[in-house]
C-alpha cells in the first residue's frame, strides 16, 4: 500500500533513502518493518543500513504514535523558563515518560530541542497547536481537553495560535 | 499587467524557455527594447503597487512567522476578515513574515491609500472590532497598540526605526523581512531583488565575484567564521564535472531562530545568494539543507523555487546567459550534528549524518565525491547586498576582523525577545538593556548564553565585549550561530551547563570516542554535584563527586583536542566558561549544598508553614509521589524523602504556606 | 616524496601517505584502533592522535596525509594523555571482565589498557546494557563488549558486501546489530566470521562448541574421531608464536590422539574425493547441456550466500557435499560397515578454519534420519584452547601420520585451503578425465593470490573451459548479475567467502599482521609441491573406496552419500 512513493524516485539511488523514509513516516506516521525492507531492496542499501538510518534521526519513530502528540520545547530559552517542570507535569498526568505512548493510544510525549517560538517560552506543541507562556498547574487542564471530545478547544485559556 | 511575467506588449517575448537577458533590469526601469510610454507606464504602475506605495483600497499586514502563527496570527486573520465584511469594508490582507519584534506579535500593520504605515503589536482577535474601528473606519490611530511608523507623518506617531528595540539595529540580512510578502517573487523584484544576480551575470565573471566577496569580509555565519570568499575560492579552482552548493538551514542551536526566520521572511534573498555562490564556484546543482522541524520555512522555500524556475531564474541558461542552476530541497530528519559540513554531507547522500576525518575538505570532495561549498543561510543572506553595493560598502561596517551584521535570536529572562541584527562590534550590553530592555520582574542580570551548546556563559562583567567572531572567542564563548538567551539571578549555572551537556549527549553521533563517552562522564560528573546526600545512598557515589570534578578539565581538554568535529570539540565549552565564571556558583553547590537560584531540587526543601496551612487537603491530592500527609483541618507536613521537588503543591497551595529552602 | 619530521626524526614519505605509515617506516610506533588496512581511514578512535604542528587540536594520524615540511609529535605529554584518556573512557563502558573472557591476553583493548598504564577508575558511570545474541550456530554477539571502532561494520559492508550489521542509534546509545536488533540467526549474515577476525575485543566471537566435544570424549559408548581442514594446518602454530605459514601437521595430529579420539582423520581425502565427483559433475554438465556455470560448493558461507540473496541461481550450484561432509558421510557408511561399527555410536568432530561449518554441520540436508554427517566442528582456535586445558605442551609434540583410509592425500587436496586451490585441484583432474593425461604443468599460476576475480581459459582436448575464481563474497556479485543477465561466459567458477580463502577463515587465529594471507597461502602450496601425487584421481585409497563402496563417480550411491541439494532461504528470510 505504500509502493506508490517509489514513483518519485529512481530506484537504487542512495541519496534517496531519507525522504522515502519521511514520506513512509508520512503515510503510516512510524516506519513499518515491512516498509524498511521494501525500501532496503529499492534503493539497494542493506537492510541494517536502513535501520541504521532510520534510528539515527529524531524525526524516525519505529512504534506507531498516539491520537494526539504532545512536543515539549526543551530549546534554552524554554529551559530557562522551568520547561523542565512542564515535562515533569506531563509526564505526571499521562503517567508515561517523555518518548512513550499511553496505554489507551491517546497521546505521544516527546522532547523537541527547540521550535524556534523562544519568544512565548515555555512552549508546547500539541498536534498543530501552540500552546504558549504556560504553567505546569495549566496542564491537567489542557490535556483533559483532549480527553474529554465534546469539549471546545476554543474553552482552553493557554492556546495560542496554530500553524493550521 | 498584474506581474513581471505577464508582457507589457507583443514586443516582450521573456519566458523561462525564452529567456531575455533584460528580463531583471526592464523590471525597474522597463521596458528597455522598445520606447512605448504606454508599456513604461504599465511597469511603473505594478512597481508602485508591488512596493505598496500605490494602491486604492487599505492594506493590511499580518506577521505570519511562526512566532506569529504561535501567537495567534491566524485567528486575528479570521477576526479581521469577518470585521471587514460585517462592516462591509474592503482591503487587501498581505502576510508578511516576521519583523523580529517576536515578543509583541501578533503585529498587524495598516496602510490606507496614500497614508503612512503604521505597525500595531499584541493584537488579539478579542481587539480587532476596536482595532478595524479606529483605524479603517475612523482613519485615526489605534493608540492602545501602536508600535511605529514606517516613515515620517503627521499623524504623530514615532518613528518605528526609533523605537529602542530597532534603535540600535542595522538591518542587511533582516531588511525586508516583516515588510514585505514573502509568497511573492513580484514584490522581491520590486523591492530591487535579483539586481545583483543580474549584476554578475551582465558584468562579472566567476572569479570576480569570488574576489568581490572576498573583498567584502565577509565570514561564515554558521559559526566558525570562515571566510566566505576563500571557500568559495578553493571551489572555484577545482576542475570537476559537477560541483554543488549547499545551503546549511539544518538549525539545531536551542535557542536559535535566525533562518528560520529569515526563510520564512525573505526566502528569495537566500535563493539569490545561493544563485551568486552557485555562479561563483561553477556549480550546477544547488541544496538547502532545511530542518524538517521547519514546515513553514519548507512550504515557502518550495514556492520561492518553484517561482524562480517559472520566471526564468532557476533551470537551464538562466536569462540567456549560458548558466544553468537549480535548487533541489533536502529535508533533514533531525540531528543536530548534521550542522557539521561532512555529515550534513552524509545526511544528504542518504547516509547517517556522521562526519568524517577532513582532509579532503568538502571544497575538493564533497557531496558525491565533488567539489562542494557549504554556505548558512545568513551567509548566503548577505550575498546580493554585497554584490549590489559593493565589497567597500560592506567591509566598512563592523570590525577589523568581523565585517557587517551578525543577527542574533534574544530569548530568555529578557523584556524583548525576538530577532535582532547589529553590526559587529556592537557590544554585549547594549544587545542586553538597550535592545533586548533588560532583565523583566526587577531581577538580577546573570548571564548570557551565546554560541548555544558551543557557545559559553558570559557573566556581567564581560559586558563590554563587542560582538565579533575574536572578542567572544577571547572571553571563552563564541559567535556559534546567533543563539543569545539572557539569564537572570533565578537561573543556577551548574544548571545551565548540565542541560548544553545533556543536549550534546542526546546529539552526539556516537562515532568518536572522546565525544561518545567523555561528554557522557562529563554529564555524569556535573549531575553528581547538585545531588543531595539524601538522594545518594551509595558511598561511592559520593566520592565521585568529588573526585569527578578533579578530572573534569582534563577531560574537557582531551575531548576539545582529540574529537572528529566541532560539536566534540565545542562540547566542554558550557562547562568551562561556566568554571570561569561562576565558580563560586559551583562551590556553593558543592561545599555549601546550596543552589541559591532554587533550580537544583535535590538541594531544596519542601515544608509546609503549620501556621499558614489551613489543612485543605489540595496539596496532598496534587501530589503525585504521595510525599504530603495530614488530616483534613490540620497543618499538612511533607515527607522529605518522599518528596521529588516538582512544586506542584506550591501551584496549589491557595494559603502560600509551603516554603522552598 | 615528501619531507617531514616526525619526533625530532627527519623522514622521506611518499606523497599520499598517512601520518601513520610515515612514522612506522622509520619505527615509531602509533596505536590504532578503528584502522583498518586497505579501507578509508573512519577517524573514530581517536587513539592514534599525534600533535602537528600549527594545528589547534590533535589530529588523527590514521587519516592526515603528510605534507612537506610537516612537524609532528607522536610522543608528548599532551598526546600521551589524550590517548590514556581515552584508553580510561573506552574502558569505563566496557564490562572489564577479562578474566573470564574468551580474547583474554588477545586484546586489543586489554593491550592499550596495559600499555598506557591505566591504573584507576576515574570516570565510573553509566555502563552499556546489552543482551548477547546467542541466535546463531556459528557466532555469538556481545554488543556490551563492543567499543564501536566499525572495524566489522566496515568488513561487513565493505569486503564482503553484506552488510548483516551496522551502527544504530546514536551517540552513548550507539549500538552495532542487526535490523530491529533481532538474532543473527534472522539476518542478512552468512556467518564468515570474518567480523570476528577484526573484531579488537570480544563482542564478536564464534560460539563455542567444546563442551559437546569433551562430554562425546568422555561418553564410553561414542566412538569419537576427528579430522582437519587443510587450512588449520597452516595457522595453528601462530597461536604458539610460530612463524606465519608453518606447517604443524604432524603436531596437530599428535595433540588430538593425545585429547582421546579414536581415529584421527585428515579432510584432505575427503578433498579429493570431492574432485572426483565435482570434476566429473562438471563435465557431466558441460557436455550434456546441464546448467553453467557450475560454482563450486565447498564452502557454507557461499552457499548461504546464494541461498539467502540468489536463490534462482541455485541450480548453478554444485550438488557435491563439502569435503568434512563427505568425510563424515563416509565415516557413517562405508567406515562404519567395514569396521562393524553403528554408525549412531560414531562421534564426528571436525576441525575447521571456518564458523559457517558449525552452522553448515547442523544443517537438516546433511543429515540421514537425524544422524548428522558431522556432530561438532571445532574451529582453529577452539582447539588450541582445548590443548591448552589438556595441558598439552604443542612445541614438545612429536609428530604423528593420519589413520587410515580416510587419512590419505593428494597435493590437490592440500590447497583446498586457499582461494583458487579448489579450481586448481578441479582442473588437475578434470583435464585428465578429458584427455587421459596429466597436465604438463600442475602449477595453476593464473588462479593464485589474492586477486578478487582470477579468470582463465584451460584447453583439455577439444574442450575449452572459461573458469573463474572468486575471491571473498565482495567480489561475488559481478558474476553473479553475469549469470543473471545470461552474458556469463564461465563454466566452472570456484567461490570462496573469506579473502583468501579457508587460510583466512573466520575461525582463524586472531592477529592483525598484514603479510598472513600470503604466508598462509604459500605454506599450503609449498605442502602440495612437495607431495608425491599431486593428482586427486591418484588417491589410492579414494580409489578403493569407490571400488568398494561407491561403484563410480556421480553413481546412485555417490550421488546419496555424497552430494546434498539447498534451500531457498530468502523466502524463508522474507517470512
Amino acid at each position: 500500500m505504500h509502493t506508490y512513493i517509489f514513483d518519485n524516485y529512481e530506484a537504487k539511488d542512495r541519496s534517496a533513502l531519507i525522504p522515502l523514509l519521511q514520506d513512509i513516516q508520512g503515510i503510516y506516521n512510524y516506519l513499518p518493518e515491512t516498509a524498511l525492507k521494501d525500501i532496503s531492496e529499492f534503493v539497494d542499501i542493506p537492510l541494517s543500513r536502513v535501520y541504521g538510518v532510520a534510528t539515527f534521526y529524531n524525526q524516525f519513530r519505529l512504534k506507531p504514535l498516539g491520537e494526539n502528540v504532545i512536543k515539549v520545547c526543551r530549546g534554552t530559552a524554554c529551559h530557562v523558563k522551568s520547561s523542565a517542570n512542564i515535562l515533569f507535569a506531563i509526564e505526571h498526568e499521562l503517567n508515561i515518560k517523555a518518548g512513550e505512548t499511553t496505554r489507551d493510544k491517546k497521546f505521544t510525549l516527546e522532547i523537541v530541542n527547540c521550535i524556534g517560538a523562544c519568544s512565548i517560552a515555555p512552549v508546547i506543541t500539541i498536534n498543530e497547536d501552540y500552546y504558549g507562556r504556560i504553567a505546569a498547574k495549566d496542564i491537567p487542564k489542557i490535556i483533559k481537553n483532549f480527553t474529554r471530545k465534546s469539549v471546545k478547544q476554543e474553552t482552553v485559556p493557554a492556546k495560542e495560535g496554530s500553524l493550521k | 499587467m498584474n506581474s513581471y511575467l505577464d508582457h507589457c506588449c507583443e514586443e516582450c517575448w521573456h519566458t523561462a524557455k525564452t529567456p531575455c537577458d533584460q528580463f531583471i533590469k526592464c523590471c525597474s526601469g522597463g521596458p528597455l527594447c522598445h520606447q512605448n510610454e504606454k508599456c513604461k507606464e504599465k511597469y511603473t504602475k505594478l512597481g508602485n503597487q508591488l512596493r505598496y506605495s500605490e494602491h486604492e483600497i487599505p492594506l493590511i499586514f499580518i506577521g505570519m512567522g511562526t512566532c506569529g502563527l504561535a501567537a495567534g496570527a491566524l485567528k486575528v486573520e479570521e477576526a479581521i476578515r469577518s470585521e471587514l465584511a460585517k462592516l462591509n469594508l474592503t482591503a487587501k490582507i498581505e502576510a508578511t513574515g516576521c519583523i523580529g519584534y517576536c515578543a509583541k506579535e501578533v503585529i498587524v500593520d495598516i496602510k490606507l491609500p496614500g497614508g503612512t504605515r503604521i505597525s500595531y503589536c499584541e493584537i488579539t482577535p478579542k481587539s480587532v472590532p476596536k482595532f478595524i474601528q479606529k483605524t479603517i473606519v475612523e482613519k485615526g490611530i489605534f493608540t492602545e497598540k501602536v508600535l511605529g511608523a514606517h516613515e515620517k507623518n503627521q499623524l504623530g506617531v514615532p518613528l518605528l526605526k526609533d523605537d529602542p528595540f530597532f534603535k540600535h539595529q542595522m538591518k542587511i540580512v533582516l531588511e525586508h523581512c516583516g515588510i514585505i510578502n514573502p509568497t511573492s517573487i513580484d514584490t522581491y523584484i520590486a523591492h530591487g531583488g535579483f539586481r545583483a544576480f543580474d549584476k554578475i551575470l551582465s558584468l562579472m565573471d566567476s572569479l570576480e565575484v569570488v574576489k568581490e566577496i572576498s573583498a567584502s569580509g565577509l565570514r561564515g555565519r554558521g559559526g566558525a567564521g570562515f571566510p566566505t570568499g576563500k571557500k568559495w575560492e578553493l571551489a572555484n579552482k577545482q576542475k570537476a564535472d559537477h560541483k554543488y552548493l549547499i545551503c546549511n538551514a539544518d538549525e539545531g542551536d536551542p535557542g536559535a531562530f535566525m533562518d528560520r526566520s529569515v526563510l520564512e521572511s525573505d526566502p528569495f534573498r537566500v535563493v539569490e545568494g545561493m544563485m551568486i555562490g552557485g555562479y561563483a564556484i561553477g556549480a550546477t546543482l544547488g541544496y538547502i539543507y532545511c530542518r524538517a522541524e521547519y514546515p513553514l520555512a519548507i512550504e515557502r522555500l518550495q514556492n520561492t523555487i518553484e517561482l524562480c524556475r517559472k520566471y526564468g531564474l532557476l533551470g537551464d541558461n538562466i536569462l540567456n546567459s549560458n548558466f544553468s542552476f537549480d535548487l533541489k530541497i533536502k529535508k533533514g530528519a533531525g540531528a543536530f550534528v548534521c550542522g557539521e559540513e561532512t555529515a550534513l554531507i552524509g545526511s544528504i547522500e542518504g547516509k547517517r549524518g556522521m562526519p568524517r576525518p577532513r582532509p579532503p575538505f568538502p571544497t575538493d570532495a564533497g557531496l558525491f565525491g565533488k567539489p562542494t561549498v557549504i554556505n548558512n543561510v545568513e551567509t548566503f543572506s548577505n550575498v546580493a547586498a554585497i554584490i549590489r553595493k559593493g565589497s567597500q560598502w560592506f567591509s566598512s561596517i563592523g570590525t577589523e576582523k568581523s565585517k557587517g551584521t551578525k543577527v542574533f535570536a534574544l530569548s530568555g529572562k529578557i523584556v524583548n525577545s525576538g530577532l535582532v541584527e547589529v553590526p559587529m562590534g556592537t557590544k554585549l550590553s547594549e544587545v542586553v538593556f538597550k535592545i533586548a530592555g533588560g532583565i523583566p520582574d526587577n531581577k538580577k542580570f546573570k548571564a548570557v548564553q551565546i554560541g548555544g551548546p558551543s557557545g559559553g556563559c558570559l557573566p556581567e562583567k564581560v559586558m563590554d565585549t563587542q560582538v565579533d567572531y575574536d572578542s567572544l572567542k577571547d572571553v571563552g564563548a563564541m559567535m556559534g550561530s546567533g543563539g543569545f538567551v539572557v539569564m537572570d539571578e533565578d537561573t543556577c549555572m551548574v544548571d545551565v551547563a548540565r542541560y548544553f551537556l545533556t543536549f550534546i549527549q542526546s546529539e552526539s553521533c556516537g562515532k568518536c570516542v572522546p565525544c561518545r563517552e567523555g561528554t557522557k562522564r562529563m554529564l555524569e560528573i556535573i549531575e553528581r554535584i547538585p545531588k543531595s546526600y539524601k538522594s545518594t545512598t551509595n558511598k561511592i557515589d559520593q566520592l565521585q563527586r568529588f573526585k569527578g570534578i578533579i578530572h573534569l578539565k582534563r577531560l574537557s581538554s582531551v575531548i576539545k583536542d582529540t574529537s572528529l568535529c566541532g560539536l566534540g570539540q565545542s562540547a566542554p565549552n558550557p562547562v568551562l566558561s561556566g568554571l570561569q565564571y561562576f565558580r563560586g556558583e559551583y562551590e556553593e553547590h558543592l561545599y555549601d549544598r546550596k543552589c541559591s537560584a532554587g533550580v537544583c531540587k535535590d538541594l531544596l526543601t519542601y515544608s509546609i508553614d503549620n501556621t499558614l496551612c489551613e489543612g485543605c487537603g489540595v496539596c496532598l491530592r496534587k501530589c503525585g509521589v504521595e510525599a504530603i500527609v495530614g488530616e483534613k483541618g490540620h497543618a499538612h507536613y511533607i515527607l522529605d524523602e518522599k518528596c521529588i521537588r516538582c512544586g506542584m503543591c506550591i501551584d496549589a497551595c491557595r494559603f502560600d504556606a509551603i516554603m522552598v529552602n | 616524496m615528501v619531507q617531514l619530521t616526525i619526533n625530532n626524526i627527519k623522514v622521506n614519505a611518499e606523497k599520499g601517505m598517512t601520518i601513520l605509515e610515515a612514522a612506522k617506516s622509520v619505527g615509531i610506533n602509533i596505536p590504532t584502533l578503528c584502522h583498518l588496512k586497505d579501507l578509508l581511514p573512519s577517524g573514530a578512535c581517536r587513539i592514534c592522535s599525534v600533535e602537528v604542528e600549527g594545528y589547534r587540536g590533535l589530529t588523527p594520524s590514521c587519516a592526515f596525509p603528510v605534507s612537506d615540511g610537516m612537524v609532528v609529535e607522536t610522543n608528548s605529554a599532551r598526546v600521551r594523555r589524550a590517548r590514556k584518556t581515552i584508553v580510561e573512557l573506552l574502558i569505563e563502558n566496557h564490562p572489564q571482565d577479562c578474566l573470564v573472557c574468551v580474547r583474554n591476553k588477545n586484546c586489543e583493548l586489554q593491550n592499550l589498557s596495559e600499555t598506557y598504564s591505566v591504573r584507576e577508575h576515574r570516570f565510573v558511570g553509566e555502563k552499556k546494557d546489552h543482551a548477547i545474541d546467542i541466535s546463531s550456530s556459528s557466532m555469538e554477539r556481545d554488543p556490551a563488549k563492543c567499543v564501536l571502532c566499525g572495524r566489522c561494520v566496515r568488513i561487513c559492508h565493505e569486503v564482503q558486501k553484506i552488510g548483516a550489521i551496522d551502527f544504530t542509534k546514536r551517540g552513548f546509545y550507539s549500538t552495532v546489530t542487526t535490523p530491529f536488533n533481532k538474532g543473527l540467526n534472522v539476518s542478512d549474515c552468512i556467518l564468515c566470521g570474518q567480523c570476528i577476525l577484526v573484531c579488537p575485543t570480544a563482542a564478536l566471537r564464534e560460539k563455542s562448541s567444546l563442551k559437546e566435544v569433551v562430554s562425546a570424549l568422555n561418553d564410553k559408548n561414542k566412538f569419537t574421531v576427528v579430522q582437519v581442514a587443510p587450512a588449520v594446518r597452516a595457522t595453528l602454530g601462530e597461536e604458539y608464536n610460530l612463524p606465519l605459514g608453518t606447517d604443524v601437521t604432524g603436531q596437530i595430529v599428535m595433540g588430538l590422539r593425545r585429547l582421546g579420539f579414536k581415529k584421527v582423520f585428515d579432510t584432505n581425502f575427503a578433498a579429493d574425493l570431492t574432485i572426483i565427483e565435482e570434476a566429473t559433475e562438471l563435465i557431466d554438465r558441460v557436455s550434456n547441456n546441464g546448467k553453467l556455470p557450475m560454482f563450486t560448493s565447498c564452502c557454507p558461507g557461499w552457499v548461504k550466500y546464494i541461498e539467502q540473496n540468489r536463490p534462482q541461481l541455485l541450480e548453478h550450484v554444485s550438488s557435491c557435499k563439502s569435503p568434512h561432509e563427505m568425510e563424515g558421510a563416509v565415516l557413517k557408511t562405508y567406515y562404519a560397515k567395514k569396521m562393524g561399527l553403528n554408525p549412531k555410536d560414531i562421534f564426528v568432530v571436525s576441525i575447521m578454519p571456518c564458523t559457517v561449518k558449525k552452522f553448515e554441520s547442523n544443517r537438516a540436508e546433511l543429515a540421514e534420519e537425524n544422524l548428522h554427517d558431522v556432530d561438532a566442528v571445532l574451529t582453529t582456535r577452539e582447539l588450541v584452547r582445548f590443548f591448552k586445558i589438556a595441558g598439552i605442551e604443542f612445541g614438545d609434540l612429536p609428530e604423528d601420520k593420519f589413520d587410515n583410509p580416510l587419512g590419505e592425500s593428494t597435493g590437490a587436496a592440500a590447497i583446498f585451503g586457499t582461494s583458487g586451490g579448489v579450481m586448481e585441484a578441479a582442473l588437475r583432474t578434470a583435464y585428465y578425465k578429458l584427455t587421459g593425461s596429466n597436465l604438463e604443468s600442475l602449477d595453476f599460476e593464473a588462479v593464485r593470490g589474492s586477486n578478487g576475480l582470477k579468470e582463465a581459459t584451460v584447453k583439455a582436448g577439444e574442450t575449452e573451459l572459461n573458469i573463474a575464481v572468486v575471491n571473498g563474497i565482495g567480489n561475488a556479485k559481478k558474476v553473479l548479475d553475469e549469470i543473471e543477465k545470461g552474458s556469463s561466459k564461465y563454466h566452472f567458477i570456484e567461490v570462496m567467502t573469506c579473502p583468501g580463502g579457508c587460510i583466512n577463515g573466520g575461525g582463524q587465529p586472531i592477529h592483525q599482521k598484514p603479510e598472513k594471507i600470503m604466508k598462509r597461502m604459500r605454506a599450503l602450496y609449498h605442502i602440495d609441491a612437495n607431495m608425491k601425487k599431486r593428482n586427486s584421481h591418484e588417491n589410492e585409497s579414494v580409489k578403493v573406496l569407490y571400488k568398494e563402496f561407491l561403484v563410480e563417480p556421480n553413481s546412485p550411491t555417490a550421488h546419496k552419500i555424497l552430494h546434498t541439494h539447498y534451500l531457498d532461504r530468502k523466502k524463508i528470510l522474507d517470512n
